[in-house]
């Protein structure tokens, strides 16, 4: 354009510095809140869903390894010999590395927590057991094993758990699916929160987006704009929220650690293992909150893309 | 450039404010849009920018029908387009010289591209020393003339103008004609709304006059 002779000459300092769409008028704080909340949440139902799932896989292969022999008492029978004769059968069977017969004395303190010291076994038709423990990764031909230990010892049963395991299988399952099931809720309720969030900024926003369309900009240039401060409110709160469920864990393994050898921190133990996350199950929350972080990028933006259809 | 035919524009279920206009835009002309007000020359703008659609008629701009037209191909049009509003529609968080310079951000251009020629049509319209001023605190003809700065500067095929010189005194009105003058002559077709009869004789141009919704010519 040919401004003639009035063309200034003088220097001037402007620049383009502010950003398109200002920082301070997307309602940050109350999001970055939402998406803290709904993170730590998230990542105390898989932190514990890892937990037990964890302690459930031990149980599982401790218990699957083992077969329990049982010898009932009953008249005209030796109940000693037909131990014996019972754990010689089992012992014979390829894929037992160990056996171990309970006596009369271990089966009394087995039974003592119930009936209490001073027991007469003799008094009482209390039937032996006979543990036996496979080689890890093995087969058993548990029907020729039953038929073995039965002809050795004709009141004998074997257990090989399998029924507690299932039990055992179900129960973890159902556990999974109820972590599975919140973590859906939480993710369903930070999509419906970051929508609202991003409904209200556009509405705030609503002169700039119709000034940006007068220049030309199409919605994917608009939406851009928008999307980087609700990506970096979705990276912020991920990162407070999973930081803090993390800390949560590491916490919870400290207090585990200070109550080892009672009573109470023994009975922890025994349901939920060591109470300690593996390096992996931190490394799954923090894959975590990035995911929720990036749902929050994507509820925005499409809240975006249909709401910037709705202004011309 | 633009041609319509037949167009009629109604709001909703209420009568037809635009009737029956059919006229062309040949590139590189000059007219005023006059009329009574309310007589819909601000609805005529807003169908020539693609912010309103016709209920009827043909509307054709740079050889494309508009109401072929997606999202982004009427985003890639308006590029083409600078429009003055009559409510200056500058951004409040954006100094004077970021205002101007939206357009070419938004093509995304290098600043070092444009940041001369925006600082010498800032200066060229009299808002050499507000370039880094906030729009809440320029006068009525300072917002004016920055909104006239930021729908030329990147010398648009159309330039439409809603009362572009409602705002300033008679001198600097005729120093914003001769800018849209300056542009006219590099090829830009212009059309200025306006009731200004004194801005009007400055320029022996085509007139088109709005009355009750229909369209008249005067070359």
């Amino acid at each position: 354009m040919d401004l003639g002779h009035d063309r200034p000459q003088v220097r001037a300092q402007a620049r383009n510095v502010s950003p398109i769409v200002p920082r301070g008028q997307v309602a940050g704080r109350a999001l970055v809140a939402v998406v803290a909340i709904m993170t730590f949440l998230a990542s105390l139902t898989t932190g514990a869903v890892l937990l037990v799932s964890a302690s459930a896989s031990e149980w599982q292969s401790d218990v699957a390894s083992e077969i329990t022999i049982q010898i009932r008492p009953v008249a005209g029978r030796d109940l000693d010999r037909d131990s014996a004769a019972a754990t010689e059968a089992v012992r014979a069977q390829p894929g037992i590395i160990e056996t171990r017969m309970y006596t009369k004395q271990e089966s009394a303190s087995l039974l003592e927590p119930w009936l209490g010291s001073g027991l007469s076994l003799d008094e009482l038709p209390v039937p032996r057991v006979v543990v036996a423990r496979m080689q890890p990764g093995t087969t058993l031909d548990l029907a020729q094993l039953r038929a073995r230990v039965v002809q050795a010892a004709p009141t004998a049963s074997v257990d090989d758990h399998r029924a507690w395991i299932e039990r055992m299988r179900a129960m973890t399952g159902a556990t999974v699916l109820a972590g599975i099931g919140i973590l859906a809720l939480v993710v369903i309720a930070t999509i419906i929160s970051v929508s609202f969030a991003t409904r209200g900024a556009m509405a705030a926003n609503r002169p700039i987006v119709e000034v940006l369309h007068f220049v030309g900009a199409g919605d994917r240039y608009i939406a851009n704009r928008f999307l980087r401060h609700f990506l970096r409110l979705g990276l912020q709160g991920g990162l407070i929220g999973g930081g803090i469920a993390m800390l949560a864990f590491g916490f919870s393994e400290s207090i585990a650690g200070w109550f080892a050898g009672t009573a109470v921190g023994d009975q922890f133990v025994a349901l939920l293992g060591t109470f300690s996350l593996r390096p992996s199950g931190y490394l799954v929350l923090a894959a975590q909150a990035v995911a929720i972080a990036a749902i929050t990028a994507w509820a925005s933006r499409r809240t975006l893309f249909k709401t910037l259809s709705d202004i011309d | 450039m633009v041609r319509f035919e037949n167009v009629g524009l109604r709001y909703g279920l209420g009568p037809e404010i635009l009737r029956d206009l059919s006229f062309k835009i040949p590139a590189g002309s000059f007219q005023f849009l006059t009329g009574p007000s309310g007589a819909g020359k601000t609805s005529l703008l807003r169908l020539l920018f693609l912010s309103l659609r016709p209920t009827r008629g043909l509307v054709n701009l740079f050889g494309q029908d508009v109401s072929l037209l997606g999202k982004d191909e009427v985003a890639d049009l308006r590029q083409k387009i600078g429009i003055v509003l009559q409510d200056f529609r500058l951004l409040d968080h954006m100094t004077t010289y970021e205002n101007v310079a939206l357009p070419f951000r938004v093509m995304g251009k290098d600043e070092a591209s444009y940041r001369r020629e925006v600082i010498d049509l800032l200066k060229w319209v009299g808002l050499g020393d507000r370039m880094d001023a906030l729009p809440p605190i320029l006068s009525g003809g300072e917002k004016q003339r920055a909104a006239i700065a930021r729908a030329v500067i990147a010398r648009p095929q159309l330039l439409l103008a809603d009362e572009p010189t409602g705002n300033v005194d008679p001198t600097l009105g005729r120093r914003l004609l001769r800018l849209f003058l300056e542009l006219n002559k590099s090829g830009t077709a212009i059309i200025i709304a306006t009731h200004d009869m004194t801005l009007m004789d400055q320029l022996d141009a085509r007139r088109m006059v709005l009355h009750q919704g229909r369209l008249h010519f005067y070359e």
